[in-house]
């Protein structure tokens, strides 16, 4: 095939999947950068004017008669922040021995259990969510248990706390850290663990210098998944956090649909994509200064 | 029973104490089927502190297990190990004076040659201009000076090997386990390595189990070999004395070619016996002490015949020649009946072809009788 042939077909292959995320990935993102720095319109929608107090409102210029400087903004997204490192955390802390035992199981037990992990997502995430919130409310399976066996004389209040809101999103998680951290578990060579308790390292030594940095890829490919939508979540935090739970994905939705504020909600949006973006870039810089 | 291995006597070494002593190692392991297979019945070894000692046998004979009971990543179900006097089963791989050249190499991919050479120091704590040095020196010795800073991923195979064996002898152990260590590597590579690891064994003055199921490799580069069956060791020599005073069957036939016969003992003369296979075909024999009417196992090795003028030995026609350039291997069919005959023969201007009529004589001398009674 000539050179000229062989890049035809290639366009030809890969506009379909270009034309598609231009058209509804690349324009809906333009929109909400635009969108943020337009003035909101009285009754929703949006003026065609430049308008920057909409960072104002967060970042803390304000003139205080259009818009006044709301620091609660900030500590929400501080908050987001906190809970979705928090949620990696966990999931990691969980899913890293479970997955050494699975990679260790006879075949026929690892597809099972590797069924099992994606079993979830066979059912709608919102009834899950509200199987939780059943069993967190007061009168709860947890509550009623724990009095029952007489761990506890007044009832468990974890509905709409922030413990709560974490416990959601880490069971919402798990599978996106358990499956990365497997595929780079089960990969990984025993004999060069058993080389290096050989060469007279310690288990922790053999563990430190020879499992950790060779399913480090692993660690980062889930922490990078289950970070991203666990700072914009809004689902858990609607369903199992109350006012305390409260995240900044939750503001974006008011913003969009309850207070009809375009554009705030738009600037909110940029502002996770922002900080995601940012994050990811310096952890990825990381990691490579590190393989180097 | 178990067969005795009383090493250093034979070697000469009489006296001092081996450095590994293996007495009674017994070892089973459940079958996913739910049964229970043994991979240790009952195994005695002795090890001198500057042997090399081949473990040979075919898969599934207990010889990887008996290594890494060694190494400790096996624990026995019966029976001691000790090492230099001292018993092992209370210490875990990492406190073993002893160190493993693994099949697979098992190179650590995501550090370079020099960090892998220098990780036994790194973890005991030598301070890194020391470890830089004593790599650089462990790196000259296998001829790999100035390959430090690459990693494993861009070595060949050989080069590979070469670094597993400078990462294992770095931290100078008594004891070197090679497990099949050259399996990977092709023909030309591995005879070559074969002999470099005789010399830095020699070199080194420390003591080498290797682990094998390549007889060849077993015979060209051991001081002793013990060949195993089934987790017992079935016998245990010099390679001479394996290939040359095989015990049993089982060895004859594991370690190079070999014709068996069944023979019964006609008479005895002198110092020499006749022997004669139910097809009729005869044979001579050392004697030791025989009796006529005796049955016998007759081992002759394909280099033990030649071919004889007409009239002569055994007759039989030429089933098959194969031409490996010095050498001219024949496959003979007796003219009497029974198994067709392994014949190695100097290639020359009179060999055979398939088909020839040909008479077979062979060395009394070398022939063979087994211990055990068929």
């Amino acid at each position: 095939m000539s050179r000229r042939r062989e890049r035809a077909v290639l366009a030809l292959l890969l506009a379909p999947v270009t034309l598609y995320l231009g058209v509804f990935f690349l324009v809906p993102l333009a929109t909400i950068v635009v969108f943020s720095f337009l003035t909101p319109g009285l009754y929703g929608g949006v003026e065609w004017s430049f308008y920057h107090w909409n960072y104002g409102r967060i970042f803390g210029w304000a003139d205080g008669i259009t818009e006044v400087f709301e620091p609660v903004y900030l500590r929400i997204l501080g908050r987001s922040l906190g809970f979705a490192a928090l949620t990696v955390a966990i999931c990691l802390v969980l899913c890293y021995p479970v997955a050494f035992w699975v990679s260790r199981l006879p075949e026929r037990w690892r597809a099972l259990f590797l069924f099992l992990v994606t079993l979830p997502f066979f059912s709608s995430l919102i009834v899950r969510l509200y199987a939780w919130l059943l069993i967190l409310r007061p009168s709860g399976l947890l509550g009623e248990g724990l009095m029952a066996l007489g761990l506890r004389s007044t009832p468990l209040e974890l509905l709409y706390t922030p413990v709560a809101v974490v416990l959601g999103m880490v069971y919402v998680m798990i599978p996106f850290m358990f499956l990365p951290l497997f595929a780079a578990i089960d990969t990984l060579d025993r004999a060069q663990v058993e080389a290096a308790l050989d060469l007279g390292a310690t288990r922790t030594q053999a563990f430190l210098k020879v499992v950790l940095p060779q399913t480090l890829p692993g660690i980062a490919g889930g922490a990078v998944i289950v970070f991203i939508p666990s700072v914009g979540n809004f689902i858990v935090p609607d369903i199992l956090g109350g006012a305390r739970g409260l995240m900044v994905g939750n503001l974006v939705e008011q913003q969009f649909l309850a207070a009809r504020n375009w554009p705030f909600g738009s600037a909110l949006s940029v502002i996770i994509m922002t900080v995601v973006l940012t994050v990811l870039l310096v952890f990825v810089a990381r990691l490579r200064a590190r393989g180097a | 029973m178990t067969a005795q291995v009383r090493g250093l006597r034979q070697d000469g070494a009489a006296g001092m104490a081996a450095l590994l002593e293996i007495r009674g190692a017994r070892r089973s392991f459940a079958t996913p089927e739910g049964g229970r297979v043994t991979a240790l019945d009952g195994v005695d070894l002795d090890v001198g502190a500057n042997e090399f000692v081949t473990l040979l046998g075919p898969s599934g004979c207990g010889k990887t297990t008996l290594l890494r009971a060694i190494s400790g990543f096996e624990a026995l179900d019966a029976g001691t190990i000790r090492l230099d006097g001292q018993d092992v089963a209370p210490l875990p791989p990492f406190r073993r004076p002893v160190n493993t050249v693994f099949q697979s190499y098992a190179l650590f991919g995501h550090m370079s040659v020099a960090r892998n050479v220098g990780f036994a120091l790194e973890v005991r704590g030598v301070p890194r201009a020391e470890r830089d040095r004593a790599v650089a020196e462990a790196l000259e010795k296998v001829g790999l000076a100035g390959f430090g800073a690459r990693r494993p991923a861009q070595l060949s195979g050989g080069q590979r090997q070469r670094v597993a064996l400078a990462r294992a002898l770095i931290a100078r152990p008594r004891l070197l386990l090679l497990d099949e260590p050259l399996s990977a590597l092709d023909r030309g590579l591995r005879q070559q390595m074969q002999i470099e690891l005789k010399t830095l064994q020699h070199g080194l003055g420390i003591a080498f189990v290797f682990v094998t199921h390549d007889q060849e490799e077993a015979l060209t580069m051991s001081d002793r070999i013990v060949v195993m069956r089934a987790g017992r060791v079935e016998q245990t020599g010099t390679p001479r004395e394996i290939y040359r005073r095989p015990r049993t069957r089982f060895v004859a036939e594991f370690v190079g070619e070999t014709n068996l016969f069944e023979t019964v003992v006609e008479r005895i003369e002198g110092s020499q016996a006749r022997l004669r296979t139910p097809e009729g075909l005869a044979f001579t024999a050392p004697a030791r002490g025989l009796a006529p009417g005796a049955r016998a196992t007759l081992v002759l090795r394909p280099a033990d015949f030649s071919l004889g003028a007409a009239g002569a030995g055994i007759a039989g026609r030429v089933e098959r020649a194969v031409y490996l350039g010095q050498d001219l291997h024949l496959l003979v069919r007796p003219e009497a009946g029974g198994p067709a005959i392994r014949v190695t023969v100097r290639d020359g201007a009179a060999a055979p072809e398939p088909g020839a009529k040909v008479s077979l004589v062979h060395d009394a001398d070398a022939a063979h009788l087994l211990e055990e009674a068929e």
